[in-house]
């Protein structure tokens, strides 16, 4: 190179001075803080204020003068209300059965099926691998109304095992998806070492494809649990009786009479209720990222 | 251990393309068969076919007397090394090995004894407890061997198991793979791109080019003795020259007349052979080492001729010397010693002993 642009110099045609990587790196690194900070502050100003509404007392959230995210005199009245209340932990109870049970059902049926779509070559196999991610892009809120025809239809509503039924149509198509994509990544010599060992297609994918997808498993596991947690509509749609209710429901139709709405337990049951996948996230992030990712990048 | 044999196999594609075009090779027990030939050739299919992972369009393949074209892989007692390893990522060097011979329900006692035996083998003792990720390149490809040592096959196949090595550790493994089939003397089908890799360890050379088998032989015969301009392209390195001529008569004798006017004698006890192509076109052939500087040459049936070289490159116990002429590029090998420029004409020997006259309409050789 006959010609170099010094840092300080014009460069043709930019009309600006050339920066150095260190002041360039230094605004990227400005403008990814200021933007991070403001993202932050809107993503957490809910759970925040729904923490400092969770340990007032019901005089002091009624109490419309003052600053509403100052807390005059903490209370965990309203932690101790609902989980000394049995319905709130039926409704916990109620939660943990339909998530497990989903969990369950959805990650058998997408590692089979994402197995089968992904690497037993059959006719119309590329169809059906795209059909299912189709399916993932009807939204709940078309579906409910079919749904309750089937449900009732079969004697299950106004039970979480309705729930339980219904829940897999949102998990599935997504799970087998993801499982799909990670099975794809792995490199089709594994699987013919594995034949050539003297493996089956099902000892191939319990001892081969499973562990090595674990990362994929994992996410799709959360992303399961997820839907089946925080899912609103279905039950909203499905379920009248309490005793039967998630918590997604329960909390807010126990906590709201009419008018009269338990702000101080509504929060404090939301916190609690968001405890299982922050506890999840924070334990299982690293393998939740690794999944979704997963092929993007040559390995 | 067994003999392999592949009877008119034929691998046809959708849409009717065919990669195997009907082939037909028997190889023998404790064999080192090596399947070489450029991209596209057909190689790692017939390979895979013998496996058992690509179906079989058309012919037969026998393993140790039975026929095998509906037998899954892993009933057909074989085991495979492939390029890239296709070590299980989640399992040890020791699970590994010994996978194969745990779905096969082999007791554990015996199992130890194999994989300690294998890992003796191959050196490989001290990396057992070892995940592949742990593993350089030439470890890996070890324990690949391994695995498929420890199965005692009938049959070793090896899918360019070399490719992603670097150059050093390729000739060192080049080595180690040779000296593993000299121990077990398991019969070994394997399949290269890299004629050198093919020439150094194979017992019989099987050159493929579009789906066909070009010639079947031992590496010297292949060098020598090539049936096809293929053939004699392929093989060696740097490769043979190819340079169009012409066959006349020259009283009892023939003569090659070269583009730039050079006559090139033919040695006498080849003239009956060459006679018929008297007059007509034809490709003559010869190898960088049989066209070299005219120092200490006093065999018979030398000719001598002076070209005069585009690029000269000296690799210390040789030099090469690119010479540019009408309708070929031709590679010379020099004596180090030898001074030669660019530019410069450089007289030059061609022992006519060890040329080869091509047939451009067949592409055969006389």
């Amino acid at each position: 190179m006959s010609a170099t642009a010094r840092p300080s110099e014009m460069v043709p045609g930019l009309g600006r001075r050339v920066g150095s990587l260190r002041s360039e790196r230094r605004w990227a690194l400005w403008t990814a803080y200021i933007s991070l900070i403001i993202a932050a502050i809107v993503m957490l100003a809910p759970p925040l204020y729904m923490l400092l509404t969770s340990i007032k007392t019901s005089a002091e959230i009624a109490n419309l003068e003052g600053n509403p995210w100052l807390v005059l005199a903490p209370t965990w009245e309203n932690y101790a209300a609902i989980i000394g209340n049995p319905m709130f932990r039926g409704f916990f109870y109620n939660s943990i059965i339909l998530t497990v049970c989903v969990v369950v059902i959805t990650m058998v049926i997408s590692v089979l099926a994402a197995f089968a779509l992904a690497r037993m070559k059959f006719f119309g196999s590329q169809v059906l691998a795209t059909g299912v991610f189709l399916t993932y892009l009807v939204p709940d809120t078309l579906l409910f109304i079919p749904l309750y025809q089937i449900v009732g239809g079969l004697g299950l509503l106004n039970s979480i095992w309705g729930l339980v039924l219904v829940y897999p149509t949102l998990t599935v198509p997504f799970c087998t998806w993801i499982m799909i994509g990670y099975f794809a990544s792995i490199p089709k010599e594994l699987d013919e070492a594995a034949l050539i060992d003297g493996a089956n297609w099902m000892q191939m994918l319990t001892k081969i494809f499973i562990p090595v997808a674990l990362p994929g498993i994992i996410a799709a596991t959360i992303f399961a649990f997820t839907v089946s947690w925080a899912a609103f509509v279905y039950p909203t749609a499905f379920i009248t009786r309490p005793d039967e209710m998630p918590l997604t429901i329960g909390v807010v139709s126990q906590l709201i009479r009419g008018d009269t709405f338990a702000w101080g337990q509504l929060m404090a049951g939301a916190l609690i209720a968001a405890l299982p996948p922050v506890v999840v996230y924070a334990f299982l992030m690293d393998y939740y990222i690794a999944g979704l990712t997963a092929g993007a990048t040559k390995g | 251990m067994a003999q392999v044999s592949l009877r008119k196999i034929v691998k046809e594609y959708e849409g009717g393309v065919q990669a195997v075009k009907g082939i037909d090779l028997e190889i023998a027990d404790h064999e080192f068969v090596v399947l070489v030939g450029p991209s596209g050739c057909g190689k790692s299919t017939t390979l895979r076919m013998i496996a058992g992972l690509e179906e079989i369009s058309g012919g037969e393949i026998d393993i140790g007397g039975a026929v095998v074209n509906d037998v899954p892989p892993r009933d057909r007692d074989i085991a495979m090394v492939f390029q890239n390893y296709a070590l299980y990522p989640h399992m040890s060097v020791r699970e590994n090995m010994a996978f194969g011979l745990m779905l096969r329900k082999f007791p554990k006692a015996e199992i130890d004894r194999r994989v300690n035996e294998a890992a003796r083998i191959l050196d490989i003792g001290v990396l057992l407890d070892r995940k592949p990720k742990a593993l350089s390149g030439g470890q890996r490809q070890r324990v690949a061997m391994g695995r498929a040592i420890v199965r005692d096959p009938k049959v070793f196949l090896f899918d360019e198991p070399l490719s992603n090595l670097d150059a050093k550790l390729r000739v060192q493994m080049r080595t180690e793979i040779k000296k593993v089939h000299q121990t077990v003397r398991t019969t070994t089908i394997y399949v290269t791109h890299d004629q050198v890799e093919a020439m150094t360890l194979a017992d019989r050379v099987v050159v493929m080019n579009h789906g066909v088998i070009e010639q079947v032989g031992p590496p010297q015969e292949l060098y020598h003795h090539p049936r096809t301009r293929f053939v004699a392209g392929f093989i060696g390195s740097p490769a043979m020259n190819f340079i169009p001529a012409k066959v006349e008569a020259r009283g009892a004798g023939l003569v090659l007349l070269l583009p730039q006017g050079t006559e090139l004698a033919v040695p006498e006890h080849r003239v009956a052979r060459y006679q018929p192509y008297a007059g007509k076109s034809v490709t003559f052939g010869i190898r960088p080492e049989h066209l070299t500087d005219t120092q200490n040459v006093n065999k018979p049936h030398v000719a001598f001729l002076t070209l005069t070289p585009e690029v000269i490159e000296p690799m210390g116990m040789e030099t090469l010397a690119h010479i540019k002429l009408e309708g070929a590029e031709v590679c010379a090998r020099l004596d180090p010693l030898v001074e030669a420029a660019p530019g410069v004409p450089l007289p030059l020997a061609a022992d006519m002993n060890n040329m080869h006259l091509i047939d451009d309409a067949t592409g055969l050789v006389i």
